[in-house]
């Protein structure tokens, strides 16, 4: 691990910290002007979220210490995870630390504690929310897992960077039917896990429809803005993971700094591009009923098992 | 002698001397001196077991005299002596535990008396030996000690507990069936291969037949499966596991049920030296059954004991697909992957050892403070028992194979054994270990769902009974029985590159699965033989803490007046926020109970009583629900009810009428008559 490579983890996290909220903006503002409203501006997410910074913490009586851990261990798994995807550089000082698997973990354990803390505050509301969270979330495992290992058979490796590297070296392989199959398995499990429509609507007011914001009701001020932001960072993550995993040109080979900020151009537009897409096409949908959640998430396993098998059979 | 003998025998003077103080001291004392010596039996067990791993000797000697016809073997190899350590690794914690929980003032518990308390020591002295066995006799011998030992355990508390008497007839009827088979699997192995220690085994296992072999493999298959309770032989740790004091569930849980994982790889991989392909596609399915059949029956499951030993049959289906895909690998030729994945596998014995230990621990305190292990009726216990509370969301976590903790390594490492598989494979590999990935998954998804339930139910929100609300802190031995397996789950969770040499001496005792060095270290990242692949659970653990303390300190330099306030739970306008109002353990576990219909098949009553006036008002709803275990429903009742009507049926002929007696010997002679002639 080399100073330099720290310094680009480092750079990768707060370029992700700061775009992450404007994203969920620009996403917003689509979906808005797509359905005929004016939209609120780009930076409403980061108004927000310092709107809540300076607010007054209010913790239910009954809640216990994992309520007030719950909003920092979700924000540290985010971070750490901004720190090992390759969103600048293959030469991310933080990439050996942990490959796909360790990050998918990583991430479980912050949805875990979200979970918890949904659980803690003793309402019907939260309650319901972490049970669905876990819900989805369990059978949302075997597809991301799946899909982790149609791509590290093209790689041999399961480290990201090795991923990547390899794409690079073998454009060709982006057009095979394993890297495809597998790309769309990873697309349906980025709509679950972020809770996007058609699995959760994040603007939804209705607590008994909703998943993530259930979970969250009892939270404000700071530990709320903590939540929001790591929740946008989630999704960037994901988005980062999509574009950067199989659409990898723009990324840096190295750690200096020009290529690393024409990189940051690069991966920002592959961001912005695919939550736009997201952002359209959840016009276009509904919320699925929740027990059909499953059902879509085993079409998107089959997708993944047969990037697997297509990967031994064509090969 | 070797410091490894040295260890073994003083673990054996000191069980020995527990069992007399637990006969002779005074009551008051019995508990203390007994969890003392018997902690320490352990320990001494546990030095021997790290002088062989570490390469410093292994011990081998017999003693002639003390077993008629064969004698006794002991011989304490790398393999045997990672089995060691996950036995001490529960004893030492569960014993100093026990001098908490059986102490004679806590009621409700017979674990105090005499023979409960001899009996002990004797169970882990016998765990402890069991992997050290270097004969077939001794085994056997060592293996009945152990199964009769813990049955008594079992039994402890039969003068309080009904459920306990059912629960003991189970598990004594599944094990003593078990040691038919493994009996019958060793003894045709000796005699085939002509002799009765290990070491002549080995050499005369090449001589033996391909049909004898594989006669052999699966008799040790079935008997020592269901030792380790798996899927359809599990029926009985569902049952005794909740029914035994804590600590003695704790060591079934997490040292008994691995002895059996250590019978299979012992005479699958080392005696009979390895085998066909399908012997590792049999373990891996039924590996993956268990894992899954499992792990959704912990799910469902509201008894915390009984999640916990449904638990311990996931993760010993995961142990036991590291171990198939291994035999897969090898057959196919891959030996690098193969040692990986039987590195994994050894690797989750332990680990699994620890959190599985300390889980139950942690629900003997829970026990201990407020007499219930039903999840619907506790609730609120983390603010009233911070110790228990904190260290049973250790294990939560790590069960959940979640970083940074040691679950998580193991099954980091089972996952890359499975996935280096495809490139150089045939076409069985190349489909079953997509579904292996999958089922790894799907288990570690509902895991962690189950374990939110477990930890977020139990200890989280509002007490739902008085009993929980009035639930005190555990005294200091159990506390520190808690902490100490608290402490070896972050320990191995964070440095497991110390554990590589030690994982490569015991794999290479399976001669056909060893290559060269599964598990090798590279400064503080962890690195497999012939995977391109890196961890490095320590700066994961370190990132974690940095990111933790950044965030903080940034909010607190944002912010320019930090205040916090306690209010009452946001309740849509209630005023009263009430314990009937949260989410129970069977609510949340519904939503999966519903995705996963058509294997759990839940029992569903519900009664809607209408009013004479009008149906359209109701007048009282009532909803039971019943999850019964399919295998036991479908399988075991229509045996144990044809056993029933043969025992009724034959009744039958014995009336006490005199007449029927005379016509049964009538009959008898002339049959002899005919027969004879």
């Amino acid at each position: 691990m080399s100073v330099a490579g720290l310094a680009a983890a480092v750079c990768q996290t707060a370029l992700v910290v700061v775009v992450a909220p404007f994203v969920v903006g620009l996403m917003r503002w689509v979906r808005a002007r797509l359905e005929g409203r004016a939209g609120p501006p780009l930076t409403q997410p980061w108004r927000d979220i310092r709107k809540q910074m300076a607010k007054e913490r209010i913790v239910p009586a009954t809640a216990s210490w994992v309520f007030t851990l719950a909003p920092l261990v979700l924000v540290a798994t985010a971070v750490v995870a901004t720190g090992i995807v390759p969103f600048l550089t293959t030469r991310s000082g933080l990439d050996e630390i942990g490959d796909l698997f360790a990050l998918v973990y990583m991430l479980l354990l912050g949805t875990v504690f979200l979970a918890l803390a949904g659980l803690d505050p003793g309402t019907a509301f939260g309650g319901m929310g972490s049970s669905r969270e876990m819900t989805i979330a369990a059978v949302a495992e075997p597809t991301i897992l799946v899909a982790i290992f149609a791509l590290s058979v093209t790689a041999g490796s399961s480290n990201l960077s090795a991923i990547v590297t390899s794409t690079l070296d073998h454009p060709s392989t982006v057009a095979s039917p394993e890297t495809m199959l597998a790309f769309a398995a990873l697309a349906v499990v980025t709509l679950a896990e972020t809770g996007r429509l058609p699995v959760d609507n994040p603007s939804t007011h209705l607590e008994l429809t909703m998943i993530h914001e259930a979970m969250i009701l009892e939270y404000s001020g700071p530990d709320l803005a903590l939540v929001e932001l790591a929740a946008h960072m989630r999704l960037v993550v994901f988005l980062g993971l999509l574009s950067n995993l199989f659409v990898p040109w723009g990324i840096a080979t190295t750690t200096h700094p020009l290529e690393l900020l024409a990189a940051a151009g690069a991966v920002c537009a592959k961001i912005a591009v695919l939550g736009i897409v997201i952002a359209t096409f959840e016009v276009f949908v509904a919320k699925v009923r929740l027990f059909r959640v499953p059902e879509l998430l085993a079409a998107s396993f089959v997708l993944a098992f047969l990037a697997v098998t297509a990967s031994f059979y064509l090969a | 002698m070797t410091a490894a003998g040295v260890g073994l025998t003083a673990a054996s003077v000191a069980a020995g001397l527990a069992m007399v103080a637990a006969i002779a001291a005074p009551r008051r004392l019995r508990v203390a001196a007994v969890g003392g010596l018997t902690a320490a039996s352990a320990a001494a067990g546990l030095v021997a077991a790290l002088a062989v791993l570490t390469g410093s000797g292994t011990v081998a000697a017999t003693m002639p005299d003390l077993l008629p016809l064969a004698g006794v073997r002991i011989e304490l190899d790398a393999l045997g002596a990672v089995f060691v350590v996950a036995v001490a690794v529960v004893a030492i914690p569960a014993a100093l535990y026990g001098i908490g929980y059986a102490a004679p003032r806590s009621t409700g518990h017979g674990a105090s008396g005499r023979s409960v308390q001899a009996t002990l020591p004797l169970f882990v002295w016998s765990l402890l030996m069991v992997p050290a066995a270097g004969s077939v006799s001794t085994l056997l011998v060592l293996w009945e000690l152990m199964a009769l030992s813990s049955l008594l355990l079992v039994v402890a508390d039969h003068r309080h507990n009904p459920a306990v008497r059912s629960a003991a007839h189970w598990y004594a009827a599944m094990t003593q069936l078990g040691l038919v088979a493994i009996l019958l699997a060793l003894v045709v192995l000796a005699g085939q291969a002509g002799g009765d220690s290990f070491a002549a085994i080995r050499d005369g296992a090449a001589g033996v037949g391909p049909h004898a072999r594989s006669v052999v493999f699966v008799l040790a298959l079935v008997g020592f499966g269901s030792k380790a309770g798996v899927v359809p032989l599990h029926v009985w740790l569902p049952r005794a596991h909740p029914e035994a004091p804590s600590h003695v569930s704790a060591l079934m849980s997490g040292a008994m049920v691995k002895l059996g994982v250590y019978g299979i790889v012992r005479v699958g991989w080392d005696l009979l030296g390895g085998g066909p392909r399908w012997w590792g596609l049999t373990i891996l399915v039924v590996g993956a059954v268990s894992a899954l059949f499992g792990i959704l029956h912990a799910l469902v499951a509201t008894d915390l004991k009984r999640l916990l030993a449904y638990s311990t049959t996931e993760n010993v289906g995961l142990i036991l697909i590291g171990v198939g895909a291994a035999g897969l690998f090898a057959a196919s030729g891959n030996r690098a992957l193969a040692s990986v994945a039987v590195a994994a596998a050894l690797l989750h014995v332990v680990n699994h050892a620890a959190f599985k230990g300390l889980l139950f621990l942690g629900a003997g305190s829970v026990l201990h403070a407020t007499g219930t292990r039903d999840l619907d009726r506790l609730g609120g216990l983390a603010r009233r028992m911070p110790v228990t509370g904190a260290t049973f969301a250790i294990g939560a976590l790590a069960i959940a194979a979640l970083p940074p903790l040691n679950g998580f390594v193991s099954e980091w490492l089972l996952l890359q054994a499975l996935v280096h598989s495809l490139p150089s494979s045939t076409a069985l590999v190349a489909v079953a270990m997509p579904v292996a990935v999958a089922i790894v998954a799907l288990t570690g998804g509902l895991a962690a769902a189950t374990f939110v339930k477990a930890f977020g139910t139990g200890f989280l929100a509002m007490p739902r009974s008085p009993e929980a609300d009035a639930a005190h802190e555990s005294p200091w031995s159990m506390r520190i029985g808690l902490c100490l397996l608290a402490g070896v789950c972050v320990a191995l969770g964070l440095a497991p590159t110390a554990l590589g040499r030690p994982l490569t001496r015991a794999v290479a005792v399976l001669g056909p699965l060893a290559d060269g060095r599964p598990v090798r270290a590279d400064g503080v990242n962890l690195e497999l033989a012939g995977i391109q692949a890196t961890l490095s659970p320590l700066l994961l653990a370190v990132g974690l803490l940095a990111a933790i303390f950044a965030t903080l300190a940034v909010v607190r330099a944002v912010r320019s007046a930090p205040t916090r306030r306690g209010a009452a739970t946001w309740g849509c306008g209630r005023s009263v926020q009430t314990a009937r109002m949260e989410y129970t353990a069977t609510s949340f576990a519904e939503p999966l109970q519903r995705v996963f219909d058509d294997v759990l098949r839940p029992d569903l009553d519900v009664h809607v009583d209408h009013r004479v006036e009008s149906r359209y008002y109701v007048e009282a709803v009532r909803y039971r629900q019943g999850i019964r275990d399919a295998v036991e429903h479908r399988l075991y009742e229509p045996v144990l009810r044809a056993g029933r009507w043969w025992g009724r049926t034959a009744r039958h002929l014995q009336d006490g009428s005199i007449h029927r007696y005379l016509a049964y010997i009538m009959v008898a002679l002339v049959v002899a008559l005919v027969v004879a002639r």
